[in-house]
């Protein structure tokens, strides 16, 4: 009785375990398949940019990196004025961030008390989390007539300066390099603050209280054992926020005022790789779309380039945390 | 230089740099209040019904209820493409390739992804599905809802990938052990146990997710483009709130301006509101595990 039941029985585990099987790999092909698509989208973005600005790409090879001529009429596109202006107001805007950034990070993590430290580091957050045309708009109609109220300042102050001087020297316009540089500065600073101050809690607590014991300052603490441990990690999170301000289109587009300006002059209009594609885009045909899908092209291969390093230096700190 | 004048001089640096660090924060917080303060002053002033009933072709006499429902729609398609396939992505990354060549590959992708351009998402997006579509249709389709749903849905992929394999880490393995020990198959134990235990760490990223998405602007520009009308057909140009905002600040008109404010006070309290709640979800989420 027993031998006869314990046959169908197994054959029916068997059966089971063969279903369950099949089904396993299923499942882990459909999983497989959907992070194969995360990939697909960066190799995608990529090659259908490079695919998209091919007339221009090759056609003009190196030529379209050096020359700085756009002029739609006469279907001559150059990448130099655009490329200019992402490099100078991205620079800009880490030179603003980086130290207000290093200066609220140390506030949140050794001098705030404990109570203020989860609201006000919650409050940097949601800066974070305003969209960007609405830094655009406030950049636009706030920022640029108080931009345009304190060049005159900037001219008769800075502008004197030996060397420096010529960068501050211009037309109070208010639209420009240097407010589109301090817009994306006010973008960038909470994606710093969140990486410093995160890294500099990763600090073994030993470490810092060894060196409290022996009499250190806050400051010396911080600027002698919490920074060079933390290196790596810390200029991660520059960099990290150097990716975010080049790419960044909708709060530089308002505020730039789109032309195709290379000057010394940080208070004259200029533009961007981001806002020239959201300028023109729309409006342009054949070979001037072709040269903004290739401008768009440059833009995702050198914030990739600027990304990559970014996270390298960051998983460093994280390698020798031991996790 | 005596040892008193060594020690006023570091304490001097000390209460110095103490200083400025207060002073990066309260202007960090003044930058915050600003931009609060202006979009809700002026967006208040401009609130009014007709922004929901009215559409946008009206322009400075009409309000925004076309950008409103094609925002709603295109977000909600956008997540609907983003959330399963980044849950599952995720999932293989935490449970089936933690460790694996490919799965910390595209783990590190993933995150260079995450703040990688939207206006390239928007291109790739025009290349790959506005352009073959209108190829197709002999210009009869071109840009569309769908298509800014695919390029909103690449802007929330990676945020929901990187949450849900964050999320499942923080699972304890004693919950796989336990299941696995009883013959359960691994899918089974991914789904009814993992994700399930996960569940609202999930959520999370998919809020996030939304949150990041909905604020968005650059990718829609050429692949939805806009509409002054109301549609809802998926393959219609499509209006929303944030290209209806681009278009009326880049206007001269000061009534366009207004509107403009009345809705970036509309996503700016969306967004935030999805990040308080976000915020709140996380903050028990953690209680629970540690």
């Amino acid at each position: 009785m027993q031998v006869t039941s314990a046959e169908p029985l197994a054959r029916d585990i068997d059966k089971r375990s063969r279903a369950d099987a099949r089904h396993d790999l299923i499942f882990h092909r459909l999983l497989k398949f959907c992070a194969l698509l995360v990939l697909a989208s960066l190799i995608g973005a990529a090659l259908s940019t490079l695919w998209g600005g091919r007339a221009v790409l090759f056609g003009q090879g190196w030529h379209f990196l050096t020359n700085d001529a756009w002029n739609p009429v006469a279907d001559d596109y150059g990448a130099l004025a655009p490329i200019f202006g992402t490099l100078v107001t991205s620079l800009i805007a880490v030179v603003l961030a980086v130290p207000v950034s290093f200066g609220i990070a140390l506030f949140l993590t050794e001098i705030a008390p404990t109570w203020m430290r989860g609201p006000v580091s919650a409050a940097i957050e949601l800066l974070a989390g305003i969209p960007s045309i609405i830094y655009g708009m406030w950049g636009l109609f706030v920022f640029v007539p108080f931009m345009a109220n304190i060049e005159p300042g900037l001219n008769d102050t800075l502008g004197q300066l030996p060397l420096v001087g010529k960068l501050f020297q211009g037309p109070p316009l208010g639209l420009g390099l240097l407010t589109a540089g301090i817009v994306l500065a006010v973008m960038i600073l909470p994606f710093i603050t969140s990486v410093m101050r995160e890294v500099f809690l990763t600090v073994p607590t030993r470490l810092k209280e060894s060196s409290y014991a022996l009499g250190s300052t806050t400051w010396e603490v911080l600027w002698d054992i919490v920074l060079p441990y933390t290196r790596s990690a810390v200029i991660g999170g520059i960099i990290l926020g150097l990716g975010r301000a080049l790419g960044e289109t909708m709060a530089v587009t308002f505020v730039l005022g789109n032309s195709y300006n290379i000057t010394a002059s940080l208070l004259m209009p200029g533009t961007s790789i981001s806002s020239s594609i959201a300028n023109e885009f729309n409006e342009a045909v054949g070979i001037h779309r072709s040269a903004l899908i290739a401008l768009g092209f440059l833009l995702f291969v050198v914030t990739f380039i600027v990304l990559l390093i970014a996270r390298l230096l960051l998983r460093q700190l994280a390698k020798r945390e031991g996790n | 230089m005596s040892a008193a004048s060594i020690y006023m001089r570091r304490r001097l640096t000390n209460v110095l740099a103490m200083i400025l660090s207060a002073c990066a924060t309260a202007l960090g917080l003044l930058f915050l209040v600003w931009i609060l303060l202006v979009t809700a002053r002026n967006g208040l002033s401009a609130f009014h019904v007709s922004l929901f009933t009215k559409i946008t072709a009206y322009a400075d006499q009409g309000g925004l209820s076309n950008a409103i429902v094609g925002s709603l729609i295109m977000d909600l398609m956008a997540l609907m493409i983003c959330a399963p396939i980044g849950v599952l992505a995720g999932v293989y990354l935490a449970e089936y390739a933690s460790r694996t060549r490919l799965g910390t590959t595209i783990r590190f992708l993933n995150d260079i992804l995450l703040s990688a351009p939207s206006i390239v998402m928007g291109l790739f997006v025009y290349v790959i599905i506005v352009l073959p579509m209108s190829h197709l249709t002999n210009g009869g389709i071109s840009f569309s809802g769908f298509a800014g749903s695919v390029a909103l849905a690449l802007i929330g992929l990676p945020v929901i990938v990187r949450t849900t394999d964050e999320m499942l880490h923080l699972v304890p393995g004693t919950l796989r052990e336990a299941a696995l020990s009883l013959g359960v198959p691994k899918w089974k134990l991914t789904v009814q146990i993992l994700i399930r235990a996960a569940s609202s760490g999930i959520l999370t990223g998919v809020l996030l997710a939304l949150a990041r998405l909905a604020g968005e602007t650059a990718p829609l520009l050429f692949t939805a483009f806009g509409n002054n009308f109301m549609t809802v057909h998926p393959l219609d140009e499509m209006a929303s709130l944030p290209i209806a905002i681009y278009q009326y600040t880049n206007d001269p008109s000061p009534a366009l301006h207004s509107i403009a404010w009345a809705g970036a006070l509309l996503i700016t309290i969306f967004v935030l509101t999805l990040s308080l709640i976000t915020r709140f979800l996380f903050s028990r989420k953690k209680v629970t595990y540690e």
